[in-house]
């Protein structure tokens, strides 16, 4: 085999247009943790390693056939519930959750394989029931939701739940739930809210209280929210130049290589910075409708439109957060905060739409 | 979507498929608009007020620190509290000779050598921007002779401060505890429960004790003041406003009167009471002698009054009522008497006649009673009264360590009592499955023996042996033990009563409890083991002496060789009840080397419920250590 032959065939499991933008994505990421980590090379080449060693992982699944890829989703969602159940009994605390499990050699965060494993097990449920689809197959796929975010939304993860329920709501959607049950469900829960809330502890109130208005809690959460709306604001529409922002450098922004390094990157570079910035992510998430609505098998559809849809939404709630327009969750911003587990996950995702859009491209030749 | 029974058409389906996409791109493109409206707002409209806030005009953020909460007895004398004074502080960072300047303050305001290495101390582990105290509690006349020269001090400024006060000192501090730095430890502990925001400005945390173990209570809200501030850091303009409230105060169920006589009582020995109402659990009075002064460490104590603590023969840290493990001795007998019936290994009324030692079938070894010659015939009653080994002995090898083991373990022994104060030790209830885990050694007949007694492996603390006789005296039904018998909330004005549950009832025959208890109660009158501590009460008292031997036994602790001998004396104890009746009081004390309990342990009993029964207060006392013991438990 040539070189060529060889580089071909490397790339032939690759979708271009959506390796750039999140090419792209990555390598804003590098430049504003440079910035964020006040010029230092710390955070960049770590997030590096991050990099390579997700990016490796996505060209695997993208290789791999999509009859593999749906052979897996029952032993992950398996091995994921497992986990969390695990978790439930054994688990570390760490900040007032139970999130962590220990397993000896390394501990792992359960929810964030959930992340992927609870979209594939519907998707693949679906698949099996294509052809008989009733109402009950709606009812059997809510519940394999369920089941994992009310043990998540128990350690408690509240954020993690409510994303997780974001992504298999998704799948729901794009399988045709009907609107009459979708209505149903909204008024089941508006009229249930309620209940639940005089259910909860006052302590709990409080703090879905301070959700809402972050002045209350000025010195935790809080803070953070007034620091990067500061940041972002005093950014103008030209920003005030890379490595020029002062709530960056003089200390005032709390977690700024994480889930707030989108308010270094707004303060640094203004309106235009978002638009292009906004740009990117619309970018991918185009590419991945465009994969989306190629896809030839039911499972292929819910996946990739799962997959799309719940990275726009990861992108705009931290944006929201940051911007003071949604409560702080610990969400970061995809492809750009600081961190190896999100990387992965996201990276894990793309993989996948890569192998549904150049494996039946290989079938329909 | 109801029912499609048929197989679908396919480009019908895939129709709708694309209708939801559709749906689904209107909506990513709703959230991006979201997002660039709000970043318009934000980056152009708002641009000139973020501007401002960003470039000229800092928020600070300025946490307001509670007050903690007070701490009561029973009857609301204060136990601990908080008073305003005025101490001196330095700011490490606008300060530019540390050294000079405290030299200079020194002939304004006295500096001692303690001040200066708690200075360093401070110093040491400080963190950003904190300003450090040189001197506290500084009189009137010092702060005004510091306000004029206050201009030859950048970085030096007088504070008002909250102190916390322990009115009794020693006399609660294994009760209080105490309050002290936060220091990095407590900083990663409050990280971890998510709690570090509330503490935002506060110094202190509550290290032993009460203080400890009902921080969230004491602590309070922390207040919090947004202000602009200008470069130079002064406040300019007050944003907002969110005042703090103050600590819930607790109400103890311990009355402060009867704590103070339970402690003078012990004189000179050192030792442990504690003293519950049987009826529900509430922590009367809870001893441990020698206490210590836990002002001493509210602002970090000096290497040299913590080398005389920690290294005292006296062991005055540690907390003898809640972590101290004896052997139980022959108080353990009344519990012993009531498993034989339990199982009916005994009936009231089998005597057996004692010599004066007991030997297990086929072998020599004897185990030899406290009386020379042994006590004639006896059966159970009198077996208490005068405290027979033989019987028992015998009784605990018929019964056998599983039948023992699974009495005792329900009455609490080698199980924390789940008292309300941190760092209770469990004490040691052997079995067998323990001994072999422990020593990789199967029981032995003779292992059980020495149990009957309550030597050999047994291990009890003062505060297990207290709830075990609460539970007696309540004939069997147990309430959990607590020391706060009211949380006072600041904010609502709201009293949160902590209810007196029974924890179990052990359901043992009214018959059974009625032998035991009348035993009990002849142990104080002539012929029993502490016939004289109860001489000429008026009211009926119910009781065990116990001696638990030292030598041999492990008990963590290092005692100072050059006093060997007087160290090794016996530890003596005392469980009672009283009324003998209508039990309202029960305790235990144990005075470590005081020898027997019916001579050294029981007269302090005695004091203790004259004064809760009759509110009588004792004389100061003839020094009990200087009597010769004759009797034996």
């Amino acid at each position: 085999m040539t070189r060529r032959q060889l580089w071909l065939r490397f790339i032939a499991h690759l979708d271009l247009p959506l390796l750039l933008g999140i090419g792209l994505l990555m390598l804003t990421s590098l430049l504003v943790l440079y910035s964020a980590d006040n010029a230092g090379w710390g955070r960049p080449l770590s997030q590096m390693l991050n990099i390579v060693v997700a990016l490796t992982c996505m060209w695997l699944i993208a290789n791999l056939p999509l009859h593999y890829l749906m052979r897996t989703a029952v032993p992950i969602y398996l091995l994921g519930m497992v986990l969390l159940i695990g978790v439930a009994l054994f688990g570390e605390i760490s900040h007032g959750a139970r999130r962590w499990l220990n397993l000896g050699v390394t501990t792992i965060q359960p929810s964030e394989l959930m992340k992927i494993g609870v979209p594939l097990m519907m998707a693949w449920y679906f698949e099996k029931h294509e052809a008989t689809l009733t109402l009950k197959n709606y009812f059997v796929a809510a519940l394999l939701l369920l089941m994992p975010v009310a043990l998540i939304a128990r350690q408690p993860d509240l954020g993690t739940a409510l994303l997780i329920s974001a992504s298999g709501f998704y799948v729901l959607f794009l399988a045709g739930l009907s609107w009459r049950v979708m209505g149903g469900l909204l008024v089941a829960a508006l009229a249930s809210a309620p209940v639940l809330w005089s259910m909860l502890h006052d302590y709990q109130r409080h703090r879905i209280l301070m959700l809402f208005d972050p002045s209350q809690d000025a010195l935790g959460k809080g803070y953070h929210t007034i620091q990067a709306t500061i940041a972002v604001g005093s950014g103008g529409i030209l920003g005030k130049g890379y490595l020029n922002g002062t709530q960056t450098h003089l200390d005032f922004l709390p977690e700024r290589t994480t889930d707030f390094i989108f308010a270094v990157y707004s303060e640094e570079f203004g309106l235009l910075g978002n638009l292009i910035l906004l740009g990117l992510y619309s970018l991918v998430i185009g590419r991945g409708f465009i994969i989306t609505a190629n896809a030839s098998t039911y499972f292929t559809r819910l996946m990739a439109g799962s997959i799309t849809l719940t990275f726009a939404t990861y992108a705009f709630v931290n944006m929201g957060m940051v911007s003071g327009i949604l409560p702080v969750v610990g969400v970061p911003l995809p492809l750009v905060s600081y961190g190896g587990t999100s990387m992965l996950t996201l990276l894990l995702g793309f993989g996948m739409l890569m192998s549904i859009e150049t494996h039946q491209k290989l079938v329909k030749t | 979507m109801a029912k499609h029974v048929e197989l679908k058409n396919h480009l019908r389906e895939i129709f709708y498929f694309r209708l939801r996409l559709a749906i689904s791109i209107g909506f990513v493109l709703l959230l991006l608009a979201t997002l660039l409206v709000r970043f318009a707002y934000l980056q152009v409209v708002r641009h000139d007020y973020y501007q401002t806030l960003a470039e000229t005009n800092r928020i600070s953020i300025v946490p307001i620190v509670p007050n903690r909460g007070l701490i009561l007895d029973r009857n609301g004398v204060v136990l601990a509290h908080n008073y305003s004074g005025y101490t001196l502080e330095i700011t490490p960072n606008k300060t530019a000779n540390l050294e000079a300047t405290i030299n200079e303050l020194s002939a304004l305001v006295e500096i001692t050598p303690k001040d200066r290495k708690r200075f360093n101390k401070l110093l040491a582990e400080r963190r950003n921007f904190e300003t450090l105290m040189i001197r506290n509690r500084l009189t009137d006349e010092e702060v005004a002779r510091f306000a004029a020269q206050q201009y030859r001090f950048p970085g030096v400024e007088i504070k008002a401060r909250l102190f916390r006060d322990y009115p009794y000192g020693t006399k609660t501090a294994h009760l209080i505890g105490y309050i002290g730095r936060i220091n990095q430890t407590d900083v990663e502990q409050l990280e971890e429960n998510d709690l570090a925001a509330n503490y935002r400005g506060s110094d202190y945390i509550g290290k032993t004790g009460l203080e400890q173990s009902y921080e969230s209570e004491l602590h309070g809200a922390t207040g919090v003041e947004q202000v602009e501030v200008d470069s130079g850091g002064r406040a300019i303009r007050m944003l907002s406003r969110t005042p703090p409230s103050s600590g819930n105060t607790l109400v103890l169920s311990i009355d402060a009167k009867l704590q103070e006589i339970a402690e003078q009582s012990f004189g000179n020995f050192r030792g442990a009471l504690v003293a519950i109402d049987p009826n529900n659990g509430e922590v009367l009075a809870f001893v441990s002698k020698p206490g210590y002064d836990p002002s001493l460490f509210i602002d970090g104590i000096d290497t040299q009054s913590w080398d005389e603590l920690n290294n005292s023969p006296d062991v005055p840290l540690n907390n003898r009522a809640l972590r101290g493990q004896y052997p139980p001795g022959s108080t353990i007998k009344p519990f012993m008497a009531l498993a034989g019936l339990n199982y009916n290994i005994r009936s009231p009324s089998r005597t057996i006649s004692d010599p004066g030692y007991f030997n297990l079938p086929g072998s020599s070894h004897q185990y030899r009673d406290w009386k020379q010659g042994g006590h004639g015939t006896v059966d159970m009653f009198k077996s208490i009264v005068i405290s027979c080994d033989t019987y028992y002995y015998g009784l605990a090898t018929e019964m056998g360590i599983d039948n023992i083991f699974s009495f005792l373990s329900r009455f609490g022994f080698g199980k924390k009592t789940g008292l309300d104060l941190e760092g209770e030790t469990s004490g040691l209830l052997p079995s067998q499955e323990w001994k072999m885990k422990r020593y990789q050694q199967k029981w032995y007949a003779g292992d059980t023996v020495s149990v009957g007694i309550g030597q050999g492996y047994n291990l009890v603390t003062p505060m297990q042996l207290a709830y075990a006789t609460a539970t007696l005296a309540n004939d069997g039904v147990g309430y959990k033990p607590h020391l706060v018998r009211e949380v006072r909330s600041s904010r609502s004005r709201e009293n949160r009563l902590i209810e007196a549950k029974p924890a179990f009832d052990l359901q043992i025959p009214p018959a059974h409890l009625d032998l035991v208890k009348r035993a009990m109660a002849a142990v104080t009158q002539p012929g029993g083991t502490a016939a004289q501590a109860a001489a000429g009460a008026p009211y009926r008292m119910a009781g065990k002496t116990g001696t638990a031997q030292v030598v041999g036994m492990k008990q963590g602790e290092k005692y100072d060789a050059s006093k060997l001998d007087e160290r090794h004396r016996d530890h003596a104890w005392f469980i009672a009840f009283a009324p003998a009746e209508q039990p309202k009081i029960a305790l235990v004390v144990l005075v470590e080397n005081g020898g027997h309990g019916g001579s050294t342990a029981a007269p302090i009993a005695r004091k203790v419920m004259d004064y809760y029964l009759l509110g009588k207060v004792p004389q100061p006392l003839p020094d009990v250590s200087d009597k010769e013991v004759e009797e034996h438990d």
